[in-house]
């Protein structure tokens, strides 16, 4: 075994095409400009996303027939600013993409590597716990939470974070199984170090690099959730701009003003890609660290 | 005499997990094993894969519960004592400095565990002990911001070795500490060994199944077979005049630098041990160049004589 490890740590950082370094690029940049935006959305709204002007309807955006320079991307159908509603739109996606992956990432990764680290029957109830999350429909538990407490972004938030936890708790369990034999754990526990700390600072560590790749996946998967959940109805309340809610107030118009369905539709695509973009970097990037 | 370690008869036991209809039987990978070893002593156990002498090493550094027996460090027993006690008597050395060290911790943090881990050291103090002890083993103070793969295997070695040091324990076990390492770094290390053990007062328990290296460094050598010391005496007596048949056959097993020689005959046959079936009467008779019929029969005892132990029917009768 230690013959592969000189072997591959000799090499250096493994290089990878061309094609796929700039993929990355394209998904931090997407990624970055969207936490930016997020950030500052209040600074780069044009217009208050909640105003509405009814002499302004369903504006088109600028490069149509009919747009006005003020209004960049249009307005919908009561008068509100759509570029300013998008801006406060990513400002939800992205809260609820990144508050969802650290509650389901604490949930899980605890969880997994609990399980994978001691096996025996504290595994047996871990699995037990990731197989019966497993057999929860996502929606129809959304709908039950959301009549019975109301919707609300918190609520969101919260539904999401109890119900993506799976794939952190299954990925932290078998890369947990496949650290705990090394030796460096038998060295830490002669070593006389409290269980936590051989939990947290050694084994961890060496896992994280799979957990983040999963924190991304499930990044995605949260922003597509809230908007699927919001288009329900299920999701977060109006007047709030995401983008789930702005496309489903948009279907009735889709015919006549094909817009104001496309453009929170492509925004919510390019910025899922860009998140799925950035997980696969990661992948590579930290793959070749792992073997060391 | 109080000894440095005493092992009391101590078993292990694994269970296997076999299919639904088919119950296998336990592994008995230690099986019985009882020695003691006086201060300052190195007691080198050989034996061939599989016969337990790794389980052996982990018992002892409290890795492994037992199934029954005792392991006493300093007359006191290992059973039950808080981790951190445990860890100011016994500190291991691994076989493989590649997954011994956290690849993701810096030299000086993995070397500082032991110490951070007792929590009753100042922090500035923890450094200077950890500094101190890398200065010891040959690493220097660079080094010790760096992690794990930027050193070499040696070096690593060097620095497990430092981690096993730094609280100045009673015991160090060694499990195969060279066997992952280049031959001429092997030297190096094993020097390094019995100089810290001579200037700290070391005990070591040195475990491989490179019988040069054991002679090298041990000053007592115990042969084990099938979970059993079957042979144990002073490193020069059991290396000149090995008593037990199966202890001949390891010596002869030793490749010589002569080509045309090549593999030697020792005699066992290509049977090989299985410890979830241990063979009635003596445990080594079905490889046994020198068996006889009672061998198939009876347990031999142990035979001690001028502070040798032999577990053969034939020491019994000559």
């Amino acid at each position: 075994m230690s013959s592969v490890g000189i072997a591959q740590a000799l090499p250096g950082r493994r290089r990878f095409p061309a094609f796929r370094r700039l993929a990355t690029l394209l998904g931090v940049v997407i990624v970055g400009t969207a936490l930016l935006v997020a950030i500052f959305a209040p600074y780069l709204t044009p217009h208050d996303p909640f105003a509405q002007d009814l002499n302004l309807r369903l504006i088109p955006p600028v490069w149509m027939e009919g747009g006005q320079p003020t209004h960049l991307l249009g307005t919908d159908q009561i008068g509100r600013d759509y570029l300013s509603r998008l801006i406060y739109g990513t400002r939800i996606s992205m809260l609820i993409g990144v508050l969802a992956v650290i509650t389901s990432g604490l949930i899980g990764i605890t969880l997994g590597i609990v399980g994978g680290f001691y096996g025996g029957r504290t595994d047996d109830f871990v699995m037990f716990l990731i197989t019966c999350r497993l057999s929860i429909p996502l929606i129809l538990v959304a709908l039950t939470v959301v009549a019975l407490v109301g919707s609300s972004l918190a609520v969101v938030i919260l539904t999401l974070g109890l119900l993506l936890w799976d794939r952190f708790a299954v990925v932290a369990r078998t890369t947990a199984m496949q650290v705990r034999n090394l030796d460096y754990i038998a060295a830490a526990q002669a070593a006389g170090a409290s269980r936590v700390h051989i939990l947290v600072r050694e084994v961890l560590p060496n896992i994280a690099n799979h957990l983040v790749v999963v924190a991304t996946l499930e990044m995605a998967l949260a922003i597509l959730l809230e908007a699927a959940l919001s288009f329900l109805g299920l999701g977060v309340p109006p007047p709030l701009p995401s983008w789930g809610l702005m496309i489903a107030e948009a279907k009735e118009y889709m015919f006549f003003s094909p817009w104001v369905i496309m453009t929170p539709g492509v925004v919510l695509f390019v910025l899922v890609l860009g998140v799925n973009l950035l997980g696969d970097g990661l992948r590579d990037m930290l793959g070749a660290d792992l073997e060391r | 005499m109080t000894y440095a370690i005493e092992v009391r008869n101590v078993h292990r036991e694994f269970k296997q997990s076999g299919g639904i209809v088919r119950l296998r039987r336990p592994v008995r990978a230690v099986d019985g094993v009882t020695f003691s070893l006086p201060a300052g002593d190195v007691l080198g156990v050989v034996g061939e894969s599989g016969c337990g002498k790794s389980t052996l090493a982990r018992l002892i550094m409290g890795l492994l519960p037992l199934t029954s027996g005792e392991i006493l460090v300093d007359g006191r027993s290992l059973t039950g004592m808080d981790r951190r006690e445990r860890a100011r008597l016994i500190q291991p050395v691994f076989q493989d400095p590649f997954s011994s060290l956290n690849p993701r911790h810096r030299i000086r943090d993995i070397v500082g565990l032991p110490l951070a881990s007792q929590g009753d050291m100042p922090k500035a103090r923890q450094v200077d002990r950890v500094m101190e002890m890398l200065a010891r083993v040959g690493i220097s103070s660079e080094m010790a911001e760096r992690m794990p793969g930027q050193l070499s295997g040696g070096q690593r070695q060097r620095v497990a070795i430092a981690r096993a040091l730094v609280l100045h324990p009673r015991i160090v076990v060694c499990d195969e500490p060279t066997s992952a390492l280049d031959v001429s770094v092997q030297a190096q290390i094993l020097n390094l060994l019995t100089e810290l053990r001579r200037e700290l007062g070391l005990t070591y328990l040195f475990i491989s199944h490179n019988l040069a290296v054991v002679e090298h460094i041990a000053t007592e050598v115990a042969v084990m077979y099938l979970g059993r010391i079957v042979e144990q005496a002073p490193a020069q007596e059991l290396f000149r005049t090995p008593a037990h048949p199966y202890t001949r056959a390891l010596l002869s097993s030793v490749l010589t630098p002569d080509p045309a020689l090549g593999i030697p005959d020792v005699g066992l046959g290509d049977a090989y041990p299985d410890p979830t079936n241990v063979p009635p009467g003596c445990r080594f008779h079905p490889r046994c160049p020198s068996a006889f019929a009672e061998c198939a029969v009876t347990m031999p005892d142990n035979i001690r004589k001028d502070g040798r132990l032999v577990e053969c029917l034939l020491a019994t009768t000559s």
